[in-house]
């Protein structure tokens, strides 16, 4: 039986552990047909030219949870930021772990879907949002409302602007078998409402595991979210983040990606205009090596007049690892005054990696700004050899230069405990240690 | 301190030097003139371990020591530094991160801890003073977007934090203002002893009234052709470089 119809047919159990009531349901149902239909991606498909599930869904994965791993706080603890004050979702193989969780419903709702699934205080809310900005033509988006049933909820009231950031923290064991995690997560930040939060999802043992997430995100009316994906998991596991956005005018989204480890890793990322004077920044800091493979995915959808989107990415490609970028901007016809901005830039430290980098622009607007840059380059020689002059070794040397170049992505991080991790997440990646904060 | 006994380099199979000999000694100024293209740059690049430049015969001595396999970072951990003619602009690492990282690296080459910040902090204040440094310069982006002088002065400025024992300075006076020229030559000046040596490479004269030299080398075509003292300076500035071309 392929993987595919191991899914299908698991439909039938699953069902048997949910509430069939829930509003939700109709939505996983038409979802599964939809994903029987259409499969996964291919190659063929445009947008998966670069990256192929293959080899990833001709495993076999564990679909039911462990519903008892042994997990304390000293597993996880160097995977969460720990030296501020946060909110914390964790979830451990797919279950919602509440000792290690810190979570809220004083003045706002940091908790999990499943309980906003059942209970009725939720149900208007859960109506409201619940799979409304996800398109029905992503196979894998559907596959993920087909499972939906856990995952982190957070719900931000009017004018609510919690001090501390939120981390959303999934882990998985994967004890027996790889595991097979569809976390769905929903966050909606009302109208002057703001929120920062940290999402990353972590294996705690090698194992060839595969999650296939999907994060709703709905900024309300001069709404402000600060979105941070960590990405430096084992490199046996692959990730297929889906992220979809929803703005609505005068909001601020900004989404950074780190993207460090895993396997695969797939990034979706797609904003949606739904209002004017709207911001949205899309940030994104790859550093690879070994055969790990990463494709950012992004698209911006300029629906109405007077926004602006940012889009950065940078990369840097060690041994045998493989980038790809694909960003769209999509410029709707009545999106006049539209600024958006796209850069990509990339450097191969070896000669056998690679970088696809494909940028699409499609305006129906006269009256816009848009532009959108690419480099695919080596380390700058000269630039090596000036460092070495002062007296700094080859190896550091790179590094340094490696965080000139990443610095743009660093520095419009806004918790300086988090930027402090990644830099030395990126030290430990590079191997050295250099003796300042950028 | 350091003696250069028939060098001889290529770049690409382009023969660029061509046996040059020189020695300075510790407390001495040298300066070498020669025209576009004869190999000064070169010779910079070469003394400061530039993996660009094939040393195919003769050898570089420093404190006695021959210096040929030594990588540049090696070298400058040796006391070697060198004012770029083109200094090389680096986005995102700011000055500051840049000469605490080049310091702690060479510190640690020599076991030593790092530099405390403290201390890092008086250093760059004191040195970025005997330059007229802004100390915005300080937190932007290295040599980017510098104008061409305050590149310039920024190398001086690294070269007073570096404390090399040679300093091999670059057409470090082209593209100064007459202010600025003498700023920096007073830097130099500041910080030469008798413990230390200093090579300038120039076209003008106008250099060597501040930063005053004990031997002045002419290059041209990869050789050293005339060697004097501060005269050979004036006179070439008066006459050029034809007349050294003829007695050849
Ligand atoms: N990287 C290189 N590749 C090819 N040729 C080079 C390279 N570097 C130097 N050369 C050549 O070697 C010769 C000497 O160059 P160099 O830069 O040393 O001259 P210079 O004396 O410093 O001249 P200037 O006074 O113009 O600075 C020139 O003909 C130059 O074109
Ligand atoms: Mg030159």
């Amino acid at each position: 039986m392929s993987f595919q119809d191991k899914l299908l047919d698991s439909f039938i159990a699953f069902e048997q552990e949910i509430d069939l009531q829930s509003p939700v349901h109709v939505y996983r149902k038409n979802a599964l047909k939809r994903f029987e239909n259409k499969g996964f991606p291919t190659k063929k498909d445009e947008q998966w030219k670069y990256t192929s599930l293959k080899s990833i869904i001709q495993r076999d994965y564990n679909l039911s949870v462990n519903r008892n791993p042994n997990i304390e706080l000293k597993d996880i603890k160097k995977y969460s930021i720990n030296d501020i004050d946060s909110f914390k979702i964790v979830f451990v193989d797919g279950v919602f772990n509440p000792f290690l969780s810190n979570t809220t419903h004083d003045g706002m709702d940091i908790c999990v879907l499943s309980a906003a699934l059942s209970k009725s205080k939720y149900k208007k809310t859960i109506s409201k949002y619940f799979n409304k900005i996800v398109p029905d033509d992503e196979s894998l988006a559907s596959l993920n409302t087909s499972y939906t049933q856990e995952g982190a909820y957070i719900y931000i009231p009017k004018s609510v602007l919690p001090e501390d950031p939120v981390q959303i923290l999934h882990f998985s064991t994967g004890k027996n078998k790889p595991l097979w995690l569809q976390p769905r997560n929903i966050i909606i930040v009302e109208e002057n409402a703001r929120v920062e939060i940290i999402e990353r999802h972590q294996s705690l043992k090698s194992h060839t595991g595969l999650t296939n997430s999907l994060t709703e995100i709905y900024a309300e009316k001069n709404s402000f979210i600060d979105y941070y994906k960590i990405q430096n998991d084992l490199e046996s596991s692959n990730l297929i983040d889906n992220t979809f956005i929803d703005q609505k005018r005068d909001s601020n989204v900004r989404v950074h990606t780190f993207s460090f480890g895993g396997k695969l890793t797939r990034n979706n990322l797609n904003f949606y205009h739904k209002g004017e004077n709207i911001q949205s920044t899309l940030k994104g800091l790859t550093i690879l090596e070994g055969d790990q493979h990463v494709d950012h995915n992004t698209l911006v959808n300029h629906a109405q007049p007077n926004c602006e989107s940012h889009q950065d990415y940078k990369g840097i490609f060690s041994e045998r690892s493989v980038g790809v970028f694909n960003g769209k901007i999509l410029v709707d016809q009545i999106a006049q005054k539209t600024n958006a901005f796209q850069q990509n830039n990339n450097i191969l430290i070896d000669n056998k990696a690679k970088v696809n980098s494909k940028p699409q622009l499609e305006i129906f607007a006269d009256d816009v700004k848009c532009s959108h840059g690419c480099t695919i380059g080596q380390l700058n020689k000269e630039a090596l050899f000036y460092l070495k002059s002062r007296g700094i070794p080859e190896k550091e040397a790179i590094a340094l230069l490696t965080y000139g170049f990443a610095n743009n992505v660093l520095k419009s991080v806004n918790i300086p405990s988090l930027k402090k991790r990644i830099n030395s997440l990126i030290s430990k990646k590079l191997g050295v240690s250099l003796g300042f904060d950028l | 301190m350091l003696e250069i006994d028939n060098l001889h380099c290529k770049i690409d199979d382009k023969s660029i030097l061509k046996g040059i000999n020189l020695k300075i000694k510790k407390g001495e100024i040298h300066a070498i003139m020669g025209p576009n293209g004869s190999g000064k740059s070169t010779l910079a690049n070469v003394i400061s371990g530039h993996e660009d430049y094939q040393v195919t015969k003769g050898s570089i001595y420093f404190d006695d020591k021959e210096i040929n396999d030594l990588s540049a970072d090696e070298r400058a951990h040796e006391g070697v530094f060198m004012s770029f003619q083109y200094p090389v602009e680096i986005p995102g690492v700011t000055v500051t991160n840049f000469i605490k990282t080049a310091i702690n690296e060479t510190r640690k080459s020599k076991g030593l801890d790092d530099m405390s910040s403290s201390e890092m902090l008086k250093k760059i204040r004191e040195k970025a003073n005997l330059l007229d440094m802004d100390s915005n310069f300080l937190s932007r982006s290295l040599n980017e977007g510098f104008s061409g002088g305050e590149k310039k002065r920024n190398e001086i400025f690294q070269m007073a934090m570096m404390e090399p024992k040679l300093a091999v300075l670059d057409e470090t006076d082209s593209g100064l203002d007459i202010d600025a020229l003498k700023i920096v030559a007073n830097g130099v000046m500041k910080c030469s002893n008798d413990e230390n040596a200093v090579l300038v490479i120039t076209h003008y004269q106008r250099l060597l009234d501040y930063i005053v030299p004990d031997k002045v080398h002419v290059i041209m075509d990869g050789k050293v052709v005339k060697s004097g003292n501060k005269d050979l300076a004036k006179k070439i500035e008066v006459v050029g470089y034809d007349w050294l071309k003829k007695s050849k």
